[in-house]
């Protein structure tokens, strides 16, 4: 191995790939337009329920109700409907996610200290923020039937019961940003380095520029370190600028150790760069390549436990992601942002991505040789 | 023009197949240090396969070759460091100035940094690109470009350069320049092996050998082989033994 043979083929990728000023603004400016986009867009926080009501018993305590959501902050009543059929079509168009029906003889079941039936309807279309939102207003419910049993029994003697005080660790405001743009960063890396790998190399083979490095004493391993360490640099430097963007920016904590970021990320760019690597010996055009690169990422994105629980997983495809090393990634990258542990805790990710980087890398190191033979 | 060297190249039934087709049948010939080789034949003849055997850039199927001192099957590494190769198609980078892709080759055959600056501007006084240094290659005429990807092969002083079809594409004035300076360089002791379709530049050549379909067909020096074709026939020229050597094989 020759330093000098690889330093200036780095240099060399550099040049080529900072002369392309489409290059120049998709390694600088895409990764903070898609951190910045993603950030407000990937959010499962429900902030503002909005909810029609229809009132057909018009009573203090049908008040009471439409007041106790009123007053919460999430609750918004948008529309007040005349009839049951109006009450459906406000749902159905969409322009609420709830409809909360009070019926005719809600007073008098109350008053008769019977319990009192209210229907509400959701919008089940989005399974997860409807459940969300049922969560919510049975809170809202729950606090009025307290209120109500203090106001009609006032004297009654309240035995002794479980008060639950929840706090959450690590994001206390249960913030789904705080979730989702460490995820983003882990993400915006991979496919950048996946991608730009193999074009990197295909781009020679299509220029027919490959064929001169062949007839030099250039190694084999002298022009993969050329071609992956530019990658190395640019992830890492995609790395700081996003990190530093979405702590100021988002203001997402980053509790953890910067240092053990940029060695998992390395870590991680092991089997990224390998991919990339493999890519490139499978794929003949830079179109190929591209198409390949989605086909791999697309699988990666969804068994990662990016958006979707692993937990929630048919257990054969459980057992698939710990393949996937965008997998171990986002437990590392999401342990050091919110919950600021260190390698005592990280280990077996590191070492799952280690493992699973060298195999990659040497099985892709090992056919792209074959192919310049 | 007289050269009697030792052999920088010697091969000895060098055969090629890929899968059942010969591209080169069992070949035998020998160059000499200094000398201008001119190997010549139509499209498919093999002369890019010999080339590329040559440069270690494909293994052999059977047969004996050194090149420089080193086995074309054991030392294929070993030829890289010895020779300069100048391929057909520009193959150097269009979107970097010939500065940068000089740069980049210094490095690539690991010329010692400092004889960099010597180097660059030996290149740049041969190749006549000085104004042109800082210019994207892919700007540049094709006869431009053809002396930068030749100041690349010669960059770390081969002893041995291989030019595949070197002047196809370029103006007969540049091309007279080209051959000019092919003579500088063997005087100066490069072997020069070259592969062409013009007859007329294959004059320039000290032997030639001519290779049809994986065979050669005729071998020595120019006027030899017209000799030898057209015994009786004076005004004949490399041209008329061309068509005639290459149309016997196919009839």
């Amino acid at each position: 191995m020759n330093w000098l043979r690889v330093r200036e083929f780095v240099r060399k990728e550099f040049i080529q790939l900072f002369r392309d000023r489409k290059n120049r603004h998709l390694l600088v400016i895409a990764p903070l337009i898609q951190l910045l986009v993603f950030g407000y867009v990937v959010s499962t926080d429900v902030r503002d329920i909005r909810v029609a009501i229809l009132d057909q018993s018009r009573t203090r305590e049908s008040r009471m109700l439409k007041d106790a959501l009123d007053a919460n902050r999430t609750f918004r009543i948008t529309h007040y409907a005349g009839n049951s059929t109006e009450l459906e079509e406000i749902l159905v168009s969409r322009e609420v996610d709830l409809a909360v029906k009070i019926g005719p003889d809600f007073t008098e079941h109350i008053r008769r200290g019977d319990s009192s039936p209210i229907q509400i309807l959701a919008d089940g279309s989005m399974s997860n923020m409807a459940s969300v939102r049922i969560a919510y207003s049975s809170l809202v419910l729950d606090r009025f039937n307290r209120n109500l049993i203090r106001e009609l029994y006032p004297e009654r003697i309240d035995y002794g019961k479980i008060d639950a005080r929840i706090r959450t660790w690590y994001n206390p405001n249960l913030d789904s940003r705080n979730f989702y743009v460490p995820g983003i960063v882990a993400f915006l890396i991979m496919l950048i380095s996946l991608l730009f790998t193999s074009m990197a190399i295909i781009r020679e083979r299509e220029a027919g520029t490959i064929e001169q490095l062949i007839v030099t004493p250039l190694k084999p391993v002298e022009l993969i370190l050329g071609k992956t360490i530019p990658y190395i640099m640019i992830a890492q430097a995609q790395m700081v600028m996003v990190t530093v963007f979405a702590i100021f920016w988002f203001s997402i904590p980053l509790q953890g150790s910067l240092s053990l970021l940029f060695a998992a990320t390395c870590l991680f760019l092991l089997s990224t760069l390998g991919i990339g690597l493999f890519i490139s010996t499978i794929s003949a055009t830079q179109q190929q390549a591209m198409m390949t690169t989605f086909f791999f990422i697309l699988p990666f994105f969804m068994l990662s436990g990016f958006v979707f629980p692993i937990a929630n997983m048919p257990l054969v495809v459980q057992w698939l992601t710990y393949l996937n090393p965008l997998r171990y990634f986002l437990v590392i990258i999401r342990g050091i942002f919110l919950k600021g542990v260190g390698l005592e805790i990280l280990w077996p990710q590191l070492l799952a991505l280690t493992v699973i980087g060298l195999i990659v890398f040497t099985c892709a190191v090992k056919r792209f040789r074959k192919t310049l033979d | 023009m007289t050269t009697s060297g030792p052999d920088v190249i010697h091969v000895e039934d060098l055969e090629k197949k890929f899968g059942r087709f010969v591209a080169v049948d069992r070949i035998s010939f020998s160059v000499k240090k200094g000398e201008i080789f001119g190997f010549l034949g139509p499209n498919g003849a093999g002369k890019s396969t010999t080339i590329r055997m040559l440069c270690g850039i494909i293994k052999p199927t059977s047969g004996h070759g050194v090149v420089a001192g080193h086995d074309i099957f054991t030392d294929a590494e070993e030829i890289k460091g010895s020779i300069g190769y100048m391929s057909q198609r520009f193959s150097l980078y269009e979107d970097m100035t010939p500065f940068e892709n000089i740069r980049f080759y210094l490095g690539v055959y690991s010329v010692p940094l400092e004889e960099w600056d010597d180097r660059i501007e030996w290149v740049f006084e041969m190749t006549r690109l000085q104004d042109v240094r800082h210019r994207l290659a892919r700007e540049l005429p094709p006869g431009w470009r053809q002396r930068l990807a030749l100041g690349c092969a010669l960059l770390h002083r081969p002893e041995i350069v291989f030019l595949d079809e070197p002047t196809s594409g370029v103006d007969p004035i540049t091309r007279r320049h080209f051959w000019e300076f092919i003579d500088h360089l063997a005087r100066a002791g490069v072997t020069v092996f070259v592969t062409t379709h013009y007859m007329d530049e294959a004059h320039n050549c000290e032997r030639i050998v001519m290779i049809n379909e994986g065979s050669i067909v005729a071998t020595g020096s120019p006027s030899k082989i017209i000799g030898e074709v057209f015994p009786d026939r004076a005004d004949a020229d490399l041209n008329d033994v061309f068509i005639r050597l290459m149309a016997r094989r196919n009839e």
